[in-house]
């Protein structure tokens, strides 16, 4: 997912990189995760300066930055022109999540009329100013790295920022959530419970969270590289679910992204 | 034929064997029920043993069933095999440290438990074997499998049931285990007949319950002959490794590349798949980095990863490579076939894909 090489961050030079975290449509679910992070906060706070976080600090945006965190989609118009000025201000752009990556749960709206949608949802939608879909970052500007996740994981975050620390290309693991599974032991729930799991065709990162409780993976990572979505599928199909259900399960956190946008139009 | 120094055991007494290894300090291992499956975890007692239970496999499915006796064994092979305690699953190697004006390099802990498995099947003790040709022999030799290796006792167990998916039988790994343990149990209604393999096996019995055996050796041996008679799987070898060699182009490629995921799951349960990837994980704060060795796989598409992208773009490349390796290019590799006939991949596989009908069809259809 990295769009093209990235120069490193000068590590031990002073003053320390500028990060600077930034919301669009989004519950502030991912922004939480760096927050979450309480142990190794400090050490983040002593390696980068903290420069914009509205969730965390009062200092007003000014200036611009070495590295930018971006949650969120872009659901409102304003945020079209938004989203252009944190690039402008950036060195390298970091989107978290999938509504910032992908529209997140809130493209659902994608798939209907957006004031049909309205005016289920709202008391009085012609208070309501938005765009008629849920857009990625990246239908605006250049992105350089995405984390995936709904929320992303903290640890990826952490292992991210610890890399360009560290002079360091940032990578992520983006294989089949399978191979953790299976690192960690964990039974796999389609095989031993026909579970209608998505591991298959998702990518890691989450740390086999809903697996390790027995439970299916919802994908909420998105895609893995070159998903088999149609072979899975029918597997599922095999099992006993319904059409209807297969396309479910492919519409929801990354109900954008090109693999499962195509797999769920074929179950419709 | 059953060793003839082979002693009956009461299956009382086999609580007394596992208190008598963790005394003389070993950490036993085996089978137990977790997660809906027969899966290797610590065993303190024989009653965590999974008694009175088997399995049900078939390709990509697995489910646990009550068994109408009290049999200690009475299952196959499940998710886990021993490869998790000899070959880590992720070790951290070593770590550097920054200091004044250099870096000093920790090697990673030394200290790993002795463990004694019980509960290893014919297959198993071969995929042992074969990943020691990986690990042990040549000139590399690996330091973390070695010291886990020649520490570790083997209790091996002969295989009273086949599942649906093995086919050890035609891979000459099984069902019945002739070497490579230090003790070998038999279970029959009401006893276990035990062979002793080796010195230090015969050692740990002293002092425990056993006799000397009369008719049972012959009800042993009835035990895996059953169990070979039982066993419907099987997948010709005589034409290895040549049969895949002049095959790369076949259409059955692309046939298998529509159904597999490539999601990894036929090379974590593969008791002889050794792919790993070592990483570099520095700390945030630029003062520490430490090495770690990860279980990896071919399907997985960064595995291949050079400069200008992968060299194996795509699930049909994975797929031929990882059989192509696991049954002809391994024996050219390692002087033996990579493959066992244990059947993990072929349960394990969510879509259950058979690699023993994937070779059937390619030979069907040979230079089509």
């Amino acid at each position: 997912m990295i769009a093209q090489p990235l120069t490193v961050l000068n590590t031990r030079r002073a003053p320390r990189p500028r990060l600077g975290v930034f919301k669009f449509a989004s519950c502030d679910g991912c922004q939480l995760s760096l927050l979450d992070c309480e142990d190794e906060l400090l050490a983040v706070a002593d390696r980068v300066e903290i420069a914009f976080f509205r969730e965390a600090t009062r200092r007003p945006l000014e200036g611009s930055f070495d590295v930018s965190l971006v949650e969120g989609s872009v659901s409102a118009p304003e945020q079209e022109a938004e989203i252009r000025d944190v690039r402008a201000r950036s060195r390298f752009l970091i989107t978290l999540g999938a509504c910032a990556s992908h529209g997140g749960i809130q493209a659902l709206r994608n798939f209907s009329r957006v004031d049909d949608a309205l005016a289920i949802v709202y008391a009085t939608p012609e208070t309501i100013s938005t765009l008629p879909s849920s857009r990625p970052a990246s239908d605006y500007v250049h992105v350089d790295l995405e984390l995936p996740g709904c929320p992303i994981n903290k640890r990826q975050l952490l292992s991210v920022l610890a890399q360009m620390l560290s002079g360091g290309k940032p990578r992520i693991d983006q294989h089949a959530l399978c191979l953790d599974c299976k690192r960690q032991n964990v039974v796999c729930v389609l095989v031993a419970h026909g579970s209608p799991c998505l591991g298959p065709v998702t990518s890691t990162g989450c740390g086999v969270l809903c697996p390790s409780y027995d439970r299916p993976c919802f994908s909420c990572f998105g895609p893995a590289p070159q998903p088999n979505t149609a072979s899975l599928a029918e597997r599922f199909q095999a099992i006993g679910l319904s059409a209807d259900h297969i396309r479910r399960l492919f519409q929801m956190f990354y109900n954008q992204a090109p693999e499962f946008l195509e797999e769920a139009r074929r179950h419709e | 034929m059953v060793n003839t120094s082979a002693v009956v055991m009461e299956k009382s007494e086999l609580g007394n064997l596992i208190a008598r290894l963790w005394a003389e300090g070993y950490t036993v291992v085996g089978p137990t029920l977790a997660q809906g499956a027969i899966v290797f975890d610590e065993l303190r007692t024989a009653d965590q043993l999974p008694i009175g239970w088997t399995d049900e496999q078939e390709p990509g499915s697995y489910r646990l069933k009550r068994r109408d006796d009290g049999a200690y064994f009475g299952y196959a092979v499940g998710p886990h095999s021993w490869k998790k305690y000899l070959f880590p699953a992720r070790l951290t190697l070593f770590s550097i440290e920054r200091t004044a004006d250099s870096f000093a390099v920790h090697q990673g802990s030394t200290d790993v438990p002795r463990y004694a498995f019980l509960g290893v099947r014919s297959c198993d003790l071969h995929a042992i074997a074969v990943q020691d040709r990986t690990f042990l022999h040549g000139p590399y030799v690996d330091p973390h499998y070695e010291r886990r290796r020649e520490r570790a006792f083997i209790i091996a167990v002969q295989c009273g049931t086949a599942a649906s998916t093995c086919f050890c039988a035609s891979m000459n790994t099984g069902p019945r285990a002739t070497q490579g343990f230090d003790l070998a149990l038999t279970e029959l209604p009401e006893a276990f007949v035990v062979e002793v393999g080796s010195e230090r096996g015969g050692a740990l019995l002293v002092g425990l319950n056993v006799r000397a055996a009369n008719g049972e050796i012959e009800a042993a041996h009835q035990v895996t002959e059953t169990t070979k008679r039982q066993m419907t799987r099987t997948l010709d070898t005589s034409d290895m490794p040549a049969l895949l060699y002049e095959n790369l182009d076949h259409a059955r490629w692309d046939d298998v590349a529509g159904r597999c995921l490539s999601c990894t799951n036929c090379t974590m349960v593969c008791p002889t798949c050794f792919c790993h990837s070592v990483d570099e994980v520095p700390d945030l704060l630029g003062e520490r980095s430490e090495r770690v060795r990860q279980w990896d796989s071919c399907f997985n598409p960064e595995l291949s990863h050079v400069a200008g992208g992968s060299t194996r773009p795509d699930i049909r490349a994975r797929y031929r490579q990882w059989l192509t390796h696991k049954l002809a290019s391994w024996i050219d590799q390692f002087g033996v076939s990579g493959c066992v006939g244990c059947g993990r991949c072929i349960t394990w596989c969510p879509v259950g894909i058979d690699l023993t009908e994937e070779v059937a069809a390619i030979r069907g259809s040979d230079r089509a």
